[in-house]
């Protein structure tokens, strides 16, 4: 597949503060990019710089090959779903979606038929005369896609777009979404902080921290593979611990020597490890191969979160057993359970549970969705 | 208390309606008294339909309302725009602050400024002061009614933010089509109650045109107060009457309208 | 901070939103040409004498009417007190009103607020006159006009309405949880009244009394109506100015004032802000 949309040392300040670090980024055709981070991290400027609604401060930014930083939003063949939507008041929902052609003076019959043909896709026939603010969000939502996408764009751009949708929705509108990107084949660019939206839907997923990005790749590369403390805490549950390369495929963490698949580190090199939660498995403390102390049990529905303090460190544990707090056990852990990175900027800032708690989760979640 | 908040409502209510009903009244009265009822006539509206200053004074009055408000309302709204995505917010503030000060001064302290504006410009331009009226009070009557249409149209432009803007842009707007395709039909309310805002306060300002004013643009507050210097009769109580009554039935007529547009919001609900 | 500012706005003309920034200029134009270049002229005037020479005598000559600011001041206070003390009540129980009802009583307030000043004070002479419809109604001889609680009774019925306006609209946008919440922590109603309402109505109450306070310091029409000719305002001694062509005592008596007001608004404002901050952080 081509590139079709290229950032070549992209950065862009705020009022003195630097929100985007010199991106250097392509997206290909037909490609579902997800733009993942934290509120804050850029992902959003990212979106309204390739939008053509903020100008780069440095840098270059290709659309097939030309540049188009300094054309101006109405001239690029890209369209976006704002995060609220920002449906015309003063139309309805026909005329919404009729707007982009009648701008083009569109024939009447092609508009009919092309309009029609979209409320089919996003399932809203006979909605055409409705007012849009007797809407539902998910209604709302989809006026919102059919509009951008009724003028054939080449690349669209969600912002958040399922953001003020309520759980049970959001799950609907991802598949529909997919759905949607496969039916008209056209590169979908997504901006999301919610990591499993970005994990089911995504073809490639960028990670973004601080205004840099921190890595690209597949879901699978990214959950598997983290490259550092950030996205590996940032992409599900991790324990993050600092360990010792003693050679390739050995590493000494908590007093005890593990077997591993990793390698290329130094002699001794100092490393970040990361254990995903599910992938520890509770025996009896003899038999383990770390010892600790079960300092609290939550039952999650599909498992029990376990966390246990091994020499005060906390580590989290999902399983399926039931063990009881203040508990002494065993854990067991397989080599390819084990994944090393290299020390970076964000080690020692993650992945240790001792001030985990559900609640300070959800609060950062309600801040990340303010952002916009 | 609900019986007492009525009482005191009444009371009150009637105390500011005396003084409009014995108006009312004595426009009727038969003699030219406007203390002793001496039975109903229309004299009063007769003699004041006989004379033609009357005509030309509520002619000029409503010329120069409609003029200086449609003046205010391109301005003002031009100026929402633009205010609103100003980067600096020092100019911002600077700007608003100067836009207010008609509404904060004393009408006293716009209408003296202004004049001796004029006089100065009049001297500057070489031409008669006289010959200047109307111009003098469509400049003045704008100048006051401006900070109204900013002050109405404003929050509804920040209502909105950039993002219809941005949309209408997305979808291959121009700025300018944005303006006149989406942008002005949502900010039509604001639009519509600064400019009626404008008009009214054009109608009604007496101090400042009294000021800025020549008696080559007479205007009716301007007719009335003359009318008052002189000796009291009821050709200025029919006038006044007149006025009263158009401004009730306007009042009416909006009510009606916009509770009927609340009651079709409410329903699609 | 001026310099960082400047190179925002060239910024500014770079890009886009260039129509945006052209939009505001006729306004820029017309603010500058007509408001601020009219109030450089007061000053001038007020600054120099008949022929246009520099002179500090207009202003120094103001202790003169020393006396009549201060009973300008004087009634306008005390009007304004009135109109509060009356206006507050009424605007509180046109809010706690039926929703149907609290549309007639807004129609009952607009009326007389949209009715020409001239109008609404002329009808006020004609009832208090001696010879008025008040004195031959009752068979007295009643002289009212001339005094000053005539001149503060037509202050406050033609201004009544400004204060209950912004009361009332303060008090109404009071969500109804609001009251709920103060009696279900256990206030009484006078509780509820004085310890959430009131402090949560300052707002209003605040830009009631400039609404009211402004016009009534520089009234003239009223108390030359009202007053029957003993009082004299400071609104009076402008427009006698104004009359006889003495425009220079006359633009410092205007200076003078408008430096005034602006200021009081300017701490009635601060004072505002900062109650407001307190309550609802």
């Amino acid at each position: 597949m081509a590139k079709l949309i290229e950032l070549k040392g992209i950065s862009k300040s705020f009022d003195g503060e630097r929100v985007l670090n010199s991106i250097n980024l392509y997206i290909r055709d037909g490609e579902f990019v997800t733009l993942l981070g934290p509120s804050g991290c850029g992902k959003t400027t990212m979106l309204r710089i390739i939008g053509g609604f903020e100008t780069a401060d440095e840098g270059e930014l290709l659309f097939d090959g030309a540049p188009i930083r300094d054309v101006p939003a109405y001239k690029r063949p890209v369209n976006t779903v704002f995060q609220k939507y920002a449906l015309f008041p003063h139309l309805n929902v026909y005329e919404n979606i009729a707007f982009p052609l009648r701008l083009q003076k569109v024939a009447e019959e092609s508009i009919k038929q092309r309009v029609t043909e979209m409320l089919r896709m996003v399932a809203l026939v006979g909605f055409e005369n409705k007012d849009v603010s007797t809407l539902s969000g998910g209604q709302q939502q989809r006026v919102a896609i059919a509009r951008a996408l009724i003028s054939h764009p080449k690349v669209l751009l969600l912002d958040e777009p399922l953001g003020a949708l309520d759980l049970k929705l959001r799950k609907d509108m991802q598949n529909e979404l997919k759905n949607i990107q496969k039916a008209v084949g056209i590169t979908f660019i997504y901006v999301t902080h919610d990591q499993e939206e970005a994990l089911s839907m995504s073809d490639t997923i960028v990670v973004m921290a601080e205004g840099e990005i921190q890595q690209i790749g597949t879901p699978t590369d990214i959950y598997n593979e983290p490259k550092n403390a950030f996205v590996a805490d940032f992409i599900g549950e991790s324990n993050i611990v600092d360990g010792i390369m003693l050679a390739d495929k050995s590493v000494r963490m908590s007093g005890h020597t593990f077997e591993c698949l990793d390698g290329g580190f130094g002699k001794n090199e100092p490393v970040d490890v990361v254990v995903r939660p599910e992938d520890v498995d509770v025996v009896a403390p003899e038999k383990g191969m770390l010892t600790g102390t079960v300092t609290s049990v939550t039952f999650k529905g599909v498992h029990y979160e376990i966390i246990v303090d091994i020499g005060g460190f906390k580590w989290m544990i999902q399983s399926t057993d039931y063990v009881a707090p203040e508990q002494h056990i065993g854990l067991y852990i397989e080599p390819d359970a084990i994944h090393i990175m290299k020390k970076s900027k964000f080690s020692g800032m993650f992945g240790d549970y001792s001030s985990f708690s559900d609640e300070i989760d959800t609060l950062s979640d309600a801040d990340a969705a303010e952002e916009f | 208390m609900k019986y007492a908040s009525r009482i005191y409502l009444c009371l009150i209510f009637g105390i500011l309606y005396i003084p409009i009903v014995t108006l009312i009244l004595f426009s009727f009265n038969a003699t030219d008294s406007t203390s002793v009822f001496g039975g109903f006539s229309l004299m009063w509206y007769k003699e004041l339909f006989a004379s033609p200053d009357t005509f030309i004074a509520l002619r000029n009055t409503l010329i120069l309302a409609v003029c200086s408000s449609l003046l205010a309302t391109v301005i003002g709204t031009a100026a929402a725009e633009g205010i609103y995505r100003m980067k600096s917010k020092l100019f911002k503030r600077a700007l608003t602050s100067v836009t207010n000060i008609p509404m904060m001064n004393p009408d006293i302290v716009t209408g003296m400024s202004m004049m001796l504006f004029f006089v100065a410009l009049v001297g500057i331009l070489g031409i008669e002061y006289e010959n200047f009226g109307f111009t003098a009070m469509l400049i003045a009557h704008t100048t006051f009614s401006l900070p109204y249409v900013i002050l109405n149209v404003l929050p509804r432009v920040e209502d909105f933010g950039k993002s219809l803007s941005e949309a209408a842009m997305d979808l291959g707007c121009t700025p300018l089509q944005s303006f006149f395709k989406v942008e002005l039909p949502n900010l039509m309310p604001g639009v519509l109650s600064g400019l009626m805002m404008a008009f009214t306060l054009s109608l009604d300002d007496f101090v400042i045109s009294y000021f800025v004013g020549s008696s080559s643009f007479q205007t009716l507050p301007l007719l009335i107060y003359s009318m008052t210097k002189k000796k009291v009769t009821p050709d200025m109580y029919a006038l006044s009457t007149l006025i009263v009554v158009t401004i009730f039935v306007l009042l009416i007529v909006s009510n009606v309208r916009n509770g009927k547009k609340n009651r079709k919001g409410g329903a699609k609900k | 901070m001026l310099f960082a500012d400047d190179g925002i706005c060239l910024k500014m003309k770079k890009n886009k939103s260039l129509m945006h920034s052209i939009a505001a200029a006729p306004h820029i134009f017309w603010a500058a040409l007509f408001i601020v270049v009219p109030l450089l002229i007061v000053v001038y005037y007020a600054f120099t004498d008949v022929e246009g020479g520099f002179s500090m005598e207009n202003i120094f000559g103001l202790t003169e009417y020393f006396d009549i600011f201060l009973l300008s001041l004087e009634l306008a206070v005390i009007a304004t007190f009135v109109c509060l003390l009356v206006g507050y009540p009424m605007a509180y129980f046109i809010a706690k009103a039926d929703p149907k009802m609290q549309k007639i009583y807004m129609m009952l307030l607009m009326l007389p607020m949209w009715t020409n000043l001239l109008i609404r004070t002329y009808s006020i002479m004609a009832i208090l006159d001696d010879g008025g419809f008040l004195n031959t109604l009752l068979g007295t001889e009643l002289h009212i006009i001339g005094t000053k609680g005539a001149v503060i009774f037509g202050m406050v019925y033609d201004f009544l309405p400004y204060m209950v306006l912004p009361i009332y609209t303060c008090i109404s946008k009071i969500n109804k949880n609001m009251w709920e919440a103060a009696s279900d922590l256990g206030c009484s109603p006078l509780q509820v009244l004085t310890k959430v309402i009131l402090p949560l109505s300052l707002s209003g109450i605040i830009s009631g009394v400039t609404m009211v306070l402004v016009p009534c310091i520089s009234t003239f029409y009223i108390s030359q109506k009202l007053g029957g000719g003993t009082f004299e305002l400071i609104g009076d001694t402008i427009e006698r100015q104004f009359v006889s062509g003495t425009l220079n005592v006359g633009a410092a008596l205007s200076f003078v004032m408008m430096i005034l007001i602006l200021i009081s608004l300017w701490v009635m404002h601060k004072f505002s802000d900062g109650q407001e901050g307190g309550i609802v952080p």
